[in-house]
């Protein structure tokens, strides 16, 4: 296992090489000279030379270059035009916003979605099935920010149930000490600031889930399908074994594999979904960062957070496959 | 049975987001804001938290750096200048400083000052501090002297100790006489002076918390100490946390020298939607909101919810550049002058209260007058008039922003769509072009000749009429690309008379030059919308935003 | 947003309800009679015609805008009735009422449709070029070009394609073009891997390995059969593709990438400027919203039903 691992980080350097070198490249080709664009309105001669000095602007490109990961393998991601903050900081500051709301819409994608697929496999062609199926088909072709905004629309304007914006109430005390809300409020067992995070995540977690929610039911209810029909689910049938045990034994294991995969897969889906949901509600994770630094040109922050992105893209499929390993030992010797 | 599958999942599952959650607890160790013992401590009337959404993060909080009005909202809370505004109005009050005496020639001010104020660091304000202030100010580095930091300074003061403008400035020195006397000096006199010294870049703060927390010459002044966890002034509340991208949270300073905050804490959140801000308000998640739209208004006061405008003190206007035809020929100008109806730009796009504009300053302000040219709506004289200058049917770039709602400016786009409809109306071609507003928008329009018609306008920051025409006119600029030697030697005389009621005749002049060249259409003076909850009370607005919040009571 | 999908990023494709490692067909030795009975089997599939009816009525009133409708789009010429709290609703002269820049919201539709027809084919014709010949060349010569071309494959599938199309939207400027280059460069990498994939398990097929035994020149073997046999996934790849691409151009216009007047017959554009009057009209986003969701609909149905009809082991 533990090679099998060690394989998959290696696979990981070079494509994280390449994305330097894209990335790097990407900052070269933005329209203007590259310490502007690196320092924004705020550029001073000063500055300009000191960047120009730092980053080596007026160096070979091949020197540029080295300069350019020496300060990332330092940790230095370059700082935001705007606010002058390291990017690595802000960063941090932000991922555990994205990462509650991106989990909690996957887990409800998944505590949702993996029955309906699941009931539509087993009653196909029914009624509720038709309905399951059409359902999650509308969910992929809706644009998110549109069903965002619906969402917004009528369950924070019309029936004024759920807020609109925010991540918590600005008028509860609440102490941070993980940046996870939810979990700082258990945390702290401040219940009021948990259970008023949760309610903040509702709207955003159920827009930013329903593209992953719609893709599991298909997923499952395909893989179901085709499981069912195997020689070897038959076999156990007619030997006469409930049907409990045939679902929980042969069903489930093998139609889980193609679910794993995706749910792994929604992770990058969900980074996107993310900059779109979060800036309809005003979240404050990275995906409303990223909105912003779009439209502030903020490049370093576009620099960094691509990079960081595509990193923890990575190790997520890393994780997924060494999931799957555990489901499915025979992914692990080939 | 499927429930198997749910709870084998959601075990594999937290155990994963267990991982990740850990990992993410090493990383973002900085923990931030304390709990506080408990919510309200002072019970009776007052107390409890007010929370306010503004558009956008404050940049910093050292006010001497910043130039716009998401720092200076902050930082009217903690600072305070030596003279401020009489409440609701756009006029000098004492403040920090009790009375001041003006010298015949304008270039001598004493400064008489409060006694027994403290910083919130526990230091005491005197007349030490306030030359402190000056002297830091007139000797900033290089490397801050730039419109992006020191910019109400370098424009007022007009230069430093040091660097490119040396010896411009029209400081001279400080000299404090005993503790509450301070005297300064200036090499040539500014009318505008006093009124100045109420903005928040020109904010007293402590000397002591300078010395310790702010690095002038840091690389990056807005993430020092001081700009971020340490601004210290005399005001009714002092900073408690700034969680970035989060919140400003500040705290009742229960050593005010004056009338001391009613509620115990206040909150500043950024909510950069426009309508999210009004939908806030309405559901109860913030007290109060500045710049509600202009179609967020009626929906807001239906819910019962208040709504306040601001005395407009803006002014919005519609840019020509003239280096770009057939905009250098005043036919032009002034047959797009005809061409625009105020009237419905106003009624499409601006909020109510707004004002319609004929001078480009608004009627409050000194040297302004109805004896302009004024150029009626009246279609048919625009199309005779682009007939004669041999411009009919004319294709003209039409800059506006895009995603940004400013107090002159609500909503651009339906600004620039109304207009355009008028312009096409009197046979012209209009091509729009759309930028996002900072910094593209203001990098095309105010650094490049890359532009034709355009949307901008100016707030004011305290009452001078400088401020306004001067801004727009005073100079050779590349957003209007004219060079009108006798409008510049105006303006720059009429900024140093030493005093308000000898400058007033000659703005005058100044606006109606103004009017019969045409640089600009001047549109309206909107009136900038707040909202704020039914039991929000004692909210004061004010012109030049100076809105100190010691006063507010929540329900 | 747009939900490019693993593993081949496009939305819901017939591949990923197979399992993770098919994608390529099954080696075909039907030549016209598939098409013959895919075609066939497409007539009788309930799905496949809603599919086709909508990308029908699509193609036909964005080809045909100017015929349905007696004004101009974008025009914002009744701007006048406007205000910010009241938007003018259906009227005798107005099917549908005005949007919020004074224009007509029923000649905004019709035109948009001619918009995000334009946007889809254009980005996608991108993918598809640019993609395919890179799969080709990857799976056509294999060695270090493979090794290379996946690479960089597997770096852009790296990156969110949202993220990868704002990217490069950035260096090109606020343009239209940008905008359709963006979403095709996005699109590369599925064309790439789906060429190269089918190319790769048709090398290893009975009547290529025939082919190569008899001698025939590489290129030949290429061209003569495996280009043809991978018309097909491309195909319904391609249409999948353009329910993407149409609301990916949305998403762009959402984060105020794309065409710079607010007034453009655009659905992402109209659904972004109806936000702030939602209150007061609300048709003004649901419109438009439905609109794209009905198009992406009409091509995803269409694309299924064409891939299960080419390929009818993956129906049940």
């Amino acid at each position: 296992m533990l090679r099998f691992v060690l394989r998959r980080l290696a696979l990981m350097v070079p494509v994280l090489v390449g994305l330097s070198i894209l990335l790097f490249a990407w900052v070269r080709a933005l329209p203007g000279d590259p310490a502007r664009a690196l320092l924004g309105q705020r550029a001073t001669p000063e500055g300009i030379a000191r960047v120009n000095e730092v980053y080596g602007f007026n160096e070979p490109v091949l020197q540029q270059y080295l300069i350019y990961v020496k300060a990332l393998l330092t940790g230095d991601f370059g700082r935001s035009i705007k606010t002058g903050q390291p990017v690595l900081e802000s960063f941090v500051e932000k991922f555990p916003a994205t990462l509650e709301l991106g989990l909690t819409a996957l887990i409800l994608a998944v505590i949702f979605g993996v029955p309906m697929g699941y009931y539509a496999a087993r009653h196909q062609g029914r009624f509720l099935d038709t309905a399951i199926v059409s359902g999650s088909l509308l969910g992929v072709v809706t644009p998110v920010f549109f069903l965002a905004i619906l969402l917004k629309l009528v369950f924070a304007n019309w029936l004024g149930w759920l807020p609109t914006s925010l991540r918590q109430d600005p008028r509860i005390d609440a102490t941070h000490v993980t940046n996870f809300y939810v979990l700082d409020g258990i945390l702290t067992q401040e219940w009021d600031a948990a259970w008023d995070a949760m309610v903040h995540l509702v709207l955003p977690a159920v827009a930013l889930a329903t593209i992953p929610l719609a893709i599991i039911v298909r997923i499952t209810r395909a893989s179901v399908a085709d499981v069912i029909n195997e020689d070897y689910v038959r076999t156990a049938e007619s030997k006469g074994l409930s049907s409990r045990v045939v679902s929980r034994r042969h069903v489930l294991r093998n139609a889980l594999l193609p679910v794993v995969t995706t749910i792994g897969l929604q992770a990058g889906l969900l980074f996107s979904g993310a900059v779109l949901t979060e800036t309809v509600f005003s979240f404050n994770g990275i995906g409303q960062f990223l909105f912003a630094a779009i439209g502030g040109r903020d490049y370093p922050v576009l620099q960094g957070f691509i990079l960081f992105i595509a990193l923890i893209y990575a190790l997520i499929n890393l994780l997924v496959d060494v999931l799957y390993g555990v489901i499915d030992p025979r992914v692990r010797v080939s | 049975m499927r429930w198997n599958v749910v709870l084998k999942l959601g075990r594999k599952l937290s155990l994963v987001t267990a991982a990740v959650a850990s990992s993410a607890v090493v990383l973002s160790g900085c923990a931030q804001s304390e709990r506080d013992g408990g919510g309200g401590s002072a019970g009776g009337e007052g107390g409890g938290t007010f929370v306010f959404a503004g558009a956008a993060e404050p940049e910093l909080l050292d006010p001497a750096f910043a130039s716009d009005g998401e720092s200076f909202r902050v930082a009217r809370q903690i600072f305070e200048g030596l003279v401020g505004t009489e409440p609701g109005t756009a006029d000098p009050a004492p403040l920090l400083a009790k009375s001041w005496e003006v010298s015949e020639d304008g270039l001598t001010y004493d400064f008489t000052l409060q006694t027994g104020v403290k910083f919130h660091d526990g230091t005491d304000f005197n007349a030490e501090a306030v030359c402190f202030n000056f002297d830091r100010w007139y000797n900033l580095p290089e490397s801050v002297q730039s419109d992006d930091f020191a910019y109400y300074y370098g424009k007022l003061f007009r230069g430093f100790a040091e660097g490119p403008k040396a010896g411009k400035g029209i400081y001279e020195s400080c000299t404090a006489e005993g503790d509450d006397k301070a005297t300064i000096k200036l090499k040539s006199p500014f009318a505008g002076f006093v009124a100045a010294l109420s903005l928040p870049a020109l904010a007293m703060q402590s000397p002591t918390a300078l010395e310790e927390y702010q690095d002038d010459s840091a690389p990056n002044v807005n993430t020092t100490p001081y700009s971020t966890q340490h601004p210290t002034g005399t005001g009714p509340f002092q900073f408690e946390s700034w969680e970035r991208g989060n919140q400003v949270t500040l705290k009742r300073f229960d050593d005010y020298w004056g009338e001391k905050a009613k509620v115990d804490t206040v909150r500043v959140v950024a909510i950069t939607d426009a309508k999210a801000r009004a939908t806030a308000v309405e559901n109860a998640e913030v007290d109060g909101a500045d710049l509600i739209g202009p179609a967020d208004l009626k929906p807001l006061e239906d819910a019962g919810m208040q709504i306040m405008a601001r005395e407009p003190f803006t002014v919005l206007y519609l840019g020509m550049n003239q280096k770009t035809k057939p905009l250098d020929d005043v036919r032009v100008r002034k047959a797009i002058a005809h061409a625009v109806d105020k009237e419905a730009v106003a009624s499409a796009s601006l909020p109510e209260g707004s004002e319609l504009a004929i001078n480009f300053m608004p009627q409050s302000v000194n040297g302004w007058t109805d004896d302009v040219t004024t150029y009626d709506y009246d279609p048919d004289k625009a199309r005779q008039l682009l007939k004669q200058a041999g411009a009919e049917g004319a294709t003209i770039e039409f800059n506006y922003p895009t995603d940004v709602s400013r107090p002159y400016m609500p909503s651009p786009a339906d600004t620039f769509n109304v207009l355009r409809s008028q312009l096409e109306d009197v046979g012209l071609k209009i091509k729009p072009v759309a930028d996002v507003w900072s910094p593209d928008y203001l990098d095309k329009v105010t650094g490049t000749a890359d532009h034709g018609l355009h949307l901008l306008g100016w707030t004011g920051d305290y009452h001078d009429s400088d401020n306004f025409v001067g801004v727009f006119f005073g100079t050779e600029t590349a957003e209007f690309g004219f060079n009108n030697k006798s409008l510049f030697d105006k303006l720059s005389q009429a900024r140093e008379i030493p005093t308000v009621e000898e400058q007033t005749p000659l703005y005058q002049e100044i606006n109606k030059d103004v009017a019969e060249f045409v640089p600009a259409v001047p549109i309206a003076h909107p009136a900038p919308s707040l909202a704020f909850g039914p039991d929000v009370e004692g909210y004061i607005t004010s012109p030049v935003n100076d809105e100190v919040w010691s006063s507010v009571t929540v329900g | 947003m747009t939900i490019p999908l693993p593993p081949s990023r496009g939305p819901m494709t017939g591949a990923d309800l197979e399992g993770p490692e098919s994608g390529a067909f099954e080696e075909s030795e039907r030549g016209l009679s598939l098409w013959r009975g895919a075609w066939h089997r497409l007539r009788r599939n309930p799905t496949a015609i809603i599919g086709a009816l909508i990308v029908l009525a699509f193609v036909i009133i964005a080809l045909a805008a100017p015929l349905l409708t007696q004004y101009e789009p974008g025009s914002a010429q009744w701007s006048g009735q406007v205000t910010p709290t009241s938007v003018p609703g259906p009227s005798a002269e107005h099917l549908l009422g005005l949007d919020r820049f004074g224009s007509d919201l029923y000649t905004q539709l019709i035109f948009g449709a001619r918009q995000s027809l334009i946007y889809g084919v254009v980005s996608t014709a991108i993918g598809l070029t640019v993609g395919s010949l890179l799969g080709i060349l990857a799976g056509g010569l294999g060695g270090w070009v493979d090794t290379a071309i996946m690479r960089v494959v597997d770096i852009m599938l790296s990156i969110p394609s949202l993220l990868l199309a704002v990217s490069i939207a950035a260096v090109l400027g606020q343009n239209a073009y940008s905008v359709m280059i963006a979403i095709g460069a996005a699109q590369v990498p599925i064309f790439a891997r789906l060429l190269r994939g089918s190319m790769l398990s048709q090398n290893k097929s009975d009547y290529v390995l025939a082919a190569n035994s008899l001698g025939i020149r590489r290129s030949r073997i290429i061209t003569g059969h495996v280009v043809p046999n991978s018309i097909g996934p491309t195909i319904v790849q391609a249409t999948l593709n353009l329910a993407t691409a149409i609301i990916e151009v949305a998403a762009l216009s959402f984060l105020g990438l794309g065409e710079s007047d607010p007034a453009v017959a655009e659905w992402g554009r109209m659904l972004v400027a109806a936000q702030d009057r939602f209150d007061a009209a609300p048709q003004l986003a649901i419109l438009p919203g439905a609109a794209i969701a009905i198009t992406a609909l009409g091509f995803t149905l269409f694309g299924e039903a064409l891939r299960e009809a080419l390929d009818p082991r993956t129906r049940r």
